[in-house]
């Protein structure tokens, strides 16, 4: 019978997000959150393009 | 369908369950049934936590969404990017520092067991309940329009995803999404492209003057169903309950080489899901725009049950209206010319009362089309009435070339085996890991016997759906009665979660009760929406509710009990 290890807590991992152009995470969030905001002001300009 | 579809179909679907199938045969160990190959990177767990998400009904109704209320839908979508950068910031890292299986195993470090118990067990209550309709929605639209029998339809879809999942777990999850994601994207953007040639060049002008392309809407007005505010807070706690304590997407992201590539998979999806939903919308839009000009629109885009119907005894006033649309639909096609005429000259006020007229033509239409839906309904009580479903799969089968529409329908069934795949994955999980681990921890030491455990929670889960999916009766708007069922859970679930990451001085009991409470509150107004016009809100606004309540009922309750009354925090929050 093969036994399960103990629960033990992973350890600490390496928090480096390894995208070229982001040093932190809250960089890649922040950039996340802009495009967001860019989709929409893009999709109001839409519905006032097309209107 | 001819030969050639059915080669693409049966060659696609049966290819990729049985290659998920092969590929993850040996997996008998059970990190990696549950939570996939340690070397998963980040874009597999990103088309994963994809596919899981994009049923086939998003394929099969969103389209329908477009067509009938235009883009608005999409506002829907916009607190998702915010709740996955919530989710990649506060819970990923303490499920991967914990090393948890489950989301609800977390509750049980943080709580107490019966806490732990109860999240799972709202878990399973509400993904339980969605099984059945994620299996059955998209074989009622299928069977319907193909003629082919529902419950061999329900059958087929069952099998062929219990195979594969219960044989590999997360590593044929993972496997096998990557792959129904690839006959997802190439068969929408084939569609989209043949759609778009069928097109006038002002397509776009003509949706945007009936009133189909409005995407945002700033207004507070609560009659507005979808608007920027109810799509980003109640969106915002929809996702987030969903993203960050569903196991079905939990599970998704919490295996992988390493923490990066579980944030960088959610990443993913945070900057896809609104542009990929805009064009699923898009489509819609530009299928009423198609429809306007051709010349045999039907009435009724369910053209079985209306044909049923209208051969029947009461035929002639069926085909009456008939008659009537094709009427009111020419006038409109004239109406639609004359405004693009108008509209290349620099006369406003002409181009106004063009508009105005157009859009009076339009009324017209759909008042047949409420007169064709309500005549079916005195025909038949129990007749499907909504038939937005049946616009994209209705151009599909009458506007594609052969071969494309194998392509097509095997995207319905790649949606539909993907996110039920993800979902009897965490299903099975979850049963092994908090109910049958925690009532039997004992024998929990067994690895093998955890993962034939787990195969078989898998198998049951899968035989529960199929027969639910064949014998329950399920309402006709099929996306919005998941929504519906999600937001009724998911807002305590989420309560619970927040309690436990951020109200550091609560514990077990207080949260336990508290988030009972508010589940009784949630039902409550539910269940009186009916009775107290001030109750029928968007259900949206029960993710918010539900949170909320459970929080504060849960901070009220530990005031009452003290500090002693109950079991000790056994982890720090955050």
């Amino acid at each position: 019978m093969s036994t399960l290890p103990p629960p033990a807590s992973e350890p600490p991992e390496n928090d480096a997000p390894g995208v070229p152009g982001f040093r932190t995470w809250r960089g890649v969030y922040a950039f996340v959150f802009g495009a967001f905001v860019v989709l929409v002001i893009l999709l109001t300009i839409f519905s006032r393009l097309t209107r | 369908m001819n030969l050639l579809d059915w080669v693409v179909l049966l060659g696609t679907m049966v290819g990729i369950a049985a290659y998920g199938t092969w590929r993850t045969r040996h997996t008998d160990n059970l990190n990696t049934y549950l939570k996939g190959s340690k070397s998963t990177g980040w874009l597999t767990i990103g088309i994963s936590v994809a596919a899981t998400q994009a049923s086939a009904i998003t394929f099969l109704s969103i389209p329908g969404q477009g067509f009938e209320s235009g883009m608005g839908f999409i506002q829907n979508y916009f607190g998702l990017p915010l709740a996955l950068i919530i989710v990649c910031a506060v819970f990923l890292p303490i499920y991967r520092r914990l090393g948890v299986y489950t989301a609800y195993e977390y509750l049980g470090q943080r709580f107490d067991g019966k806490t732990r118990l109860l999240g799972a067990s709202l878990f399973l209550l509400q993904r339980g309940v969605q099984s059945g309709v994620t299996i059955y929605a998209p074989a009622i639209i299928l069977s319907t329009v193909l003629g082919w029998r529902l419950d061999l339809t329900i059958v087929f879809i069952g099998i062929l995803v219990v195979a594969y999942t219960v044989t590999g777990g997360s590593a044929a999850v993972n496997l096998t999404q990557k792959w129904q994601m690839g006959v997802i994207f190439g068969g929408m953007v084939t569609a989209f492209v043949v759609l778009v040639t069928k097109l006038p060049d002002n397509a776009l002008q003509i949706a945007g003057a009936m009133g189909k392309t409005e995407a945002v809407d700033f207004s507070f007005s609560p009659d507005r169903r979808y608007t920027f505010w109810s799509g980003l807070l109640g969106g915002l706690f929809l996702s987030l309950s969903y993203f960050g304590t569903d196991q079905s997407q939990v599970q998704r992201y919490i295996g992988g080489g390493s923490l990066r590539e579980g944030r960088l998979g959610l990443m993913f999806n945070a900057l896809l899901k609104i542009p990929m939903q805009f064009f699923i919308l898009l489509l819609g839009v530009l299928l009423f725009v198609f429809y306007q000009f051709q010349p045999n629109t039907p009435v009724f885009f369910n053209r079985v049950e209306w044909e049923r119907h209208a051969s029947g005894a009461n035929g002639a006033s069926f085909r009456a209206l008939e008659e009537k649309h094709t009427a009111l639909h020419q006038l409109k096609q004239e109406k639609i010319k004359s405004w693009t005429t108008v509209r290349e000259t620099a006369d406003v006020a002409g181009e106004q009362r063009a508009r105005a007229e157009m859009n009076a033509a339009q009324r017209s239409v759909e008042a047949v089309r409420k007169e064709a839906k309500d005549a079916l309904k005195a025909a038949d009580p129990r007749a499907k009435i909504k038939d937005s479903d049946y616009v994209f799969i209705n151009f599909i089968l009458t506007e594609l070339p052969n071969g494309v529409i194998g392509l097509l329908i095997a995207v319905m069934f790649a949606a539909a085996l993907g996110s039920k795949a993800g979902e009897l994955n965490a299903l099975g999980t979850t049963s092994t890991i908090d109910l049958w681990r925690h009532f039997r921890p004992l024998a929990a030491q067994d690895e093998h016997r955890n993962v034939r455990n787990a195969k078989w929670f898998t198998a049951i889960w899968g035989a529960f759906a199929i027969a639910f999916a064949l014998f329950a009766g399920f309402s006709e708007n099929l996306i919005e009665a998941i929504n519906i069922i999600a937001s009724i859970f998911y807002g305590v679930l989420l309560g619970i979660f927040v309690v436990a990451f951020f109200v550091k001085h609560v514990r077990g009991t207080a949260v336990f009760w508290g988030a009972l409470a508010a589940q009784l509150l949630i039902f409550a107004l539910r269940f009186l929406k009916d009775s107290f016009a001030v109750l029928d809100f968007s259900y949206l606004w029960y993710n918010v509710i539900g949170c909320a309540a459970c929080v504060l009922f849960s901070i009220l309750l530990q005031s009452v009990l003290g500090s002693g009354r109950s079991s000790a925090t056994r982890t720090p929050a955050v």
